[in-house]
C-alpha cells in the first residue's frame, strides 16, 4: 500500500462518560475507497465528523497530508461532505448549489460556471441546473449533494450514508455511479455506512467497527471469506456460527469437536491449539447439500424450514440442536419440511474465527 | 337532492352567522362610520337650501348679488334650531376664521329686523368674496376632502386649487412622520434584539427553549396598561435603572429615559417583542440543522454561512415580524402617552383629541382612514413580498 495520506493516530472521542472512539488508528491512502461499516452507535459516523472538523477529538491526532488537522475549523479543511439528508441549500438552485464552494473560494465568475457546469454534466443533472432542489426527485438531490461535494476538488471526500434515504433500486444505481467517479476523478473516499452490502460493492478496503474500536480491516472479499470475529462475520452476510473446542491437529488440519459427538476438520492456522475453544464460521452458500468431495465434513439433520428467495431457496437445518442455514440451488431435488438431509462442506470452505 | 343542497347552505349561513354578525356590527360599521365622518360634510347644505341654489352662478370676484343676499338673509332668519346654526358657524369658521362674531351679529340684526337685506349694512365684512367663498364651498356638496387634506396638512385654496397650509398651522403631518419614524426604530430595535434571541431559542433544546420562550411570551399575558407602568417606575429619574446605573458609577446624573423618545422607544419594543420573536422562531426552527455544517465543509466562514444561508432562510420570518411589529406600533397610544413628552406623541394621540376633545369626528376620522390607508398598503406590499417568494421556492 502506497503511504498513508490520511492518519488516525490513537484517536479517542468521549461523550461525558461515553467512550464513542477507543484509540483508533487508521491510515488511508490516497486515491483509496474506504467504508466505515457497523451498526449504530459503533463511532463510524464520530470519525467522519472529527475528520471533516465537526468534533475534535477528545485526545490522539489526526493527520491528512501529513499535516495534522484538529483544531482547523471545517472550513478550512478542503474536504467535500455528502450528508445523510443531502443538506442542499432550499433557496438556491441547483446551480447555485454546486456552485457554493466555488463561490466561496473566490472562483471568477466565468470559470465557475464552466465548473458548474462540467460537474452537473458529470452527475447527469445538466438540464436541471435551474430547478430548486425540492423540485427535485431523492436520486436527483442526491447527485446535486454530490456534484456540490466534488467541484471544489477536495482532497478527501466524506460520504455519511449517502445512499440511505434511496429505494434499492437506485442506491444500487448510485453505488455504481459513485464507485465509477471514485475511479475515474481518483478520489479518496471515506464512505460511512450500516448497509454491508454497500460496502462491499464500493470498497477498496472495509473497516468493520462495533463499540468504537475496529474489529477487522481489510479487502472486501478478505472480511467476507475469513472474518477475523463473530463480530463481524454475522455483521458481513450470513454465517453459520458454529462453536466448538480443537481435539487433534495434524496434516495441516484440525479436528474440531462441534459437540454431540460431531467432528469437523478444518484448514489449521493462525496458532489454533490443540485444547483451544474455537468458533467456526461456514457462509451458507458454501454449504452443499449431499456428501460432496471427498474428505468434505458432513453433516445430517431435519429440514425445519424452506425459504422461497427466488434465485434460490434457503434451508433451515436442525443438526440435532444446531441450526445451519443452507443456500440451496432451486434446480436441485425438491425439499420438503420434515426430511432428514445430509449437508457438507469442505475443511478450507470454513473459517476459525475467536470464540 | 336539490333541497339538501339547500339546507346544508343554509346551515353553514347558520353558523357563520353569528361571526358575521359580529363583524357588522363591530368592525364593518364602525369602519363604515368613521370613513363617512371623514368626508361627510352637510351642514351647510342642509341650513342654508336656497343660498346654495342661488350661489351657484356667482362668479366669485366680488361680493354677490342682492339675490343671493336676500338668499342667504332668508336662509339664516329660517335657522329655528340653535345646535344646527352652532354646527353651521363652526364649519365656516374652520374654513375662514371671523365667522363666530360674523354670524352671530348677522343673525341677531337680520331677527330684529325681518325686512332688510342688506348684509354689508350689518357688517362690512360681507363685501369681503372670502367669507362668500367660504359659504359656496361649503353650501356647494355634502360631501368634502377638507378633513383628509387637512389629515396631511393640505387644504384647498380659494381658487379650489389643492395646496400645502401655511407653515405652523397643523402639525398632522409632523405627527404622521414621527409615528412612521417611531414605529420604525421599535422595529429596528426589535429586529436587533428579537433576530438573535430567535436564534438562541432555536439554536438550544429542552428547557433552556422552553424558558427563553416563556420569557418573550409572558409579556403578551400581562395588560398593556401594567406594562407601560412598570416602564414608568422603572425608568423615572430615581428609578430602578437611574439608580443602577449611578450605583455602578457609570452615570454622574441620571439619564433622561422618560417623557422623551428613548423611553417610549424601550417601552413599545419591549411590548412588541413577542411579535418579532415569534415569526423569527418557527420560521428558524423548520430549517434543517444540517445546512450550516454543510456550508461549513463546502468553505463557507460561519459568517458568510450565516449570510448565505442561514439569513436568506429566515428573511421570511424578518419580514412577517417586521411587518407584525411596524403595524402594531403605528397605532399606539397609551405607551407614548405615559412615557412619552409632548414631542413623541404619535397619530392616534392626535386622533384621540379629535374624537373625544376637540369633538371633530370629520378630522379623527380622516386621520384614521389616512393611518388605515398607509396600513393597507403596507399591507400590500408585504403580500405581494411574500407572494414572490412562494413563487420562487
Amino acid at each position: 500500500m502506497s503511504e498513508a495520506f490520511i492518519r488516525f493516530d490513537k484517536v479517542s472521542k468521549a461523550f461525558g462518560t461515553l467512550t464513542v472512539v477507543d484509540g483508533l488508528d487508521l491510515s488511508i491512502a490516497k486515491g483509496e475507497f474506504v467504508s466505515m461499516l457497523g451498526p449504530s452507535g459503533s463511532g463510524k459516523t464520530t470519525i467522519l465528523m472529527m475528520l471533516a472538523g465537526f468534533e475534535s477529538p477528545t485526545s490522539g491526532a489526526i493527520r491528512v497530508g501529513g499535516r495534522q488537522v484538529d483544531g482547523l475549523p471545517p472550513y478550512r479543511r478542503n474536504m467535500g461532505v455528502v450528508f445523510q439528508n443531502y443538506a442542499l441549500f432550499p433557496h438556491m438552485n441547483v446551480a447555485e448549489n454546486v456552485g457554493f464552494p466555488l463561490n466561496m473560494r473566490r472562483v471568477p465568475r466565468a470559470e465557475a460556471g464552466e465548473r458548474v457546469r462540467r460537474a452537473l454534466d458529470m452527475v447527469q443533472l445538466g438540464a436541471l441546473a435551474e430547478r430548486k432542489p425540492s423540485q427535485l426527485s431523492g436520486g436527483q438531490q442526491q447527485r446535486v449533494a454530490l456534484a456540490r461535494a466534488l467541484v471544489f476538488e477536495p482532497e478527501v471526500v466524506l460520504m455519511d450514508e449517502p445512499l440511505g434515504a434511496l429505494d434499492k433500486k437506485l442506491r444500487e444505481q448510485m453505488q455504481l455511479d459513485i464507485r465509477e467517479l471514485h475511479r475515474r476523478l481518483g478520489l479518496t473516499i471515506v464512505f460511512v455506512t450500516h448497509d454491508q452490502t454497500e460496502a462491499l460493492t464500493m470498497s477498496d478496503r472495509i473497516a468493520v467497527f462495533n463499540h468504537g474500536r475496529i474489529e477487522q480491516i481489510g479487502q472486501p472479499a478478505r472480511i467476507y471469506d475469513h472474518p477475523a470475529t463473530r463480530f463481524v462475520a454475522e455483521f458481513i452476510g450470513e454465517t453459520n456460527f458454529l462453536p466448538g473446542t480443537v481435539t487433534a491437529i495434524g496434516g495441516g488440519h484440525a479436528t474440531v469437536d462441534i459437540g454431540n459427538g460431531r467432528s469437523v476438520a478444518v484448514v489449521a492456522g493462525h496458532g489454533v491449539a490443540a485444547g483451544a475453544k474455537v468458533g467456526l464460521s461456514v457462509r451458507p452458500e458454501r454449504v452443499r447439500i449431499g456428501a460432496g468431495p471427498a474428505r468434505s465434513n458432513i453433516i445430517s439433520g431435519t429440514v425445519d424450514d424452506v425459504v422461497y428467495h427466488g434465485d434460490h431457496l434457503q434451508v433451515v437445518l436442525d443438526a440435532d440442536g444446531q441450526t445451519l442455514l443452507v443456500k440451496a440451488d432451486r434446480a436441485g431435488s425438491p425439499i420438503a419440511i420434515g426430511d432428514r438431509l445430509d449437508v457438507s462442506f469442505a475443511p478450507d470452505e470454513c473459517w476459525v474465527v475467536g470464540s | 337532492m336539490k333541497g339538501e343542497g339547500l339546507r346544508k347552505t343554509f346551515v353553514s349561513l347558520a353558523l357563520v352567522a353569528p361571526l358575521a354578525l359580529f363583524l357588522a356590527v363591530f368592525f364593518a360599521a364602525p369602519l363604515y362610520t368613521m370613513m363617512a365622518a371623514a368626508v361627510s360634510d352637510p351642514v351647510a347644505a342642509r341650513a342654508l337650501p336656497r343660498t346654495a341654489e342661488a350661489i351657484r352662478a356667482w362668479d366669485g370676484a366680488a361680493a354677490p348679488s342682492a339675490e343671493v343676499q336676500a338668499a342667504f338673509a332668508g336662509d339664516i332668519r329660517n335657522i329655528e334650531d340653535d345646535q344646527l346654526f352652532g354646527d353651521l358657524v363652526r364649519r365656516l369658521n374652520s374654513a375662514k376664521s371671523g365667522f363666530r362674531t360674523l354670524m352671530s351679529k348677522t343673525r341677531s340684526a337680520l331677527r330684529d329686523d325681518p325686512a332688510t337685506t342688506d348684509l354689508v349694512a350689518i357688517d362690512s365684512r360681507w363685501a369681503d368674496p372670502g367669507f362668500w367663498q367660504a359659504i359656496a364651498t361649503a353650501a356647494a356638496s355634502t360631501v368634502t376632502d377638507r378633513n383628509l387634506l387637512a389629515a396631511v396638512d393640505y387644504e384647498r385654496s380659494p381658487a379650489g386649487d389643492i395646496q400645502a397650509m401655511p407653515e405652523g398651522t397643523s402639525a398632522n403631518g409632523t405627527t404622521l412622520v414621527r409615528t412612521f419614524v417611531v414605529s420604525l426604530m421599535v422595529t429596528a430595535v426589535c429586529l436587533a434584539i428579537g433576530l438573535p434571541y430567535a436564534m438562541i431559542a432555536a439554536s438550544v433544546e429542552g428547557w433552556p427553549r422552553q424558558l427563553l420562550l416563556a420569557a418573550v411570551l409572558l409579556p403578551l399575558w400581562t395588560s398593556l396598561l401594567v406594562r407601560t407602568a412598570a416602564w414608568f417606575i422603572l425608568l423615572q429619574d430615581n428609578g430602578l435603572i437611574n439608580s443602577a446605573l449611578m450605583a455602578l458609577g457609570l452615570t454622574s446624573g441620571p439619564l433622561p429615559l422618560i417623557f422623551n423618545r428613548t423611553g417610549v422607544v424601550i417601552a413599545m419594543s419591549h411590548v412588541l417583542l413577542p411579535f418579532m420573536v415569534l415569526p423569527i422562531f418557527s420560521v428558524l426552527i423548520g430549517i434543517p440543522r444540517n445546512l450550516m455544517p454543510a456550508a461549513a465543509s463546502l468553505g463557507a466562514h460561519p459568517l458568510r454561512a450565516f449570510r448565505e444561508v442561514l439569513l436568506p432562510l429566515s428573511m421570511r420570518g424578518v419580514v412577517s415580524g417586521s411587518l407584525l411589529v411596524f403595524m402594531s406600533a403605528l397605532g399606539y397610544y397609551i405607551t407614548p402617552a405615559l412615557i412619552g413628552g409632548a414631542q413623541d406623541q404619535m397619530i392616534s394621540s392626535v386622533i384621540a383629541y379629535y374624537a373625544t376633545g376637540a369633538a371633530n369626528w370629520g378630522m379623527a376620522g380622516a386621520l384614521g382612514l389616512v393611518l388605515l390607508v398607509a396600513t393597507i398598503v403596507l399591507y400590500t406590499v408585504y403580500l405581494r413580498l411574500s407572494a414572490e417568494e412562494q413563487a420562487r421556492r
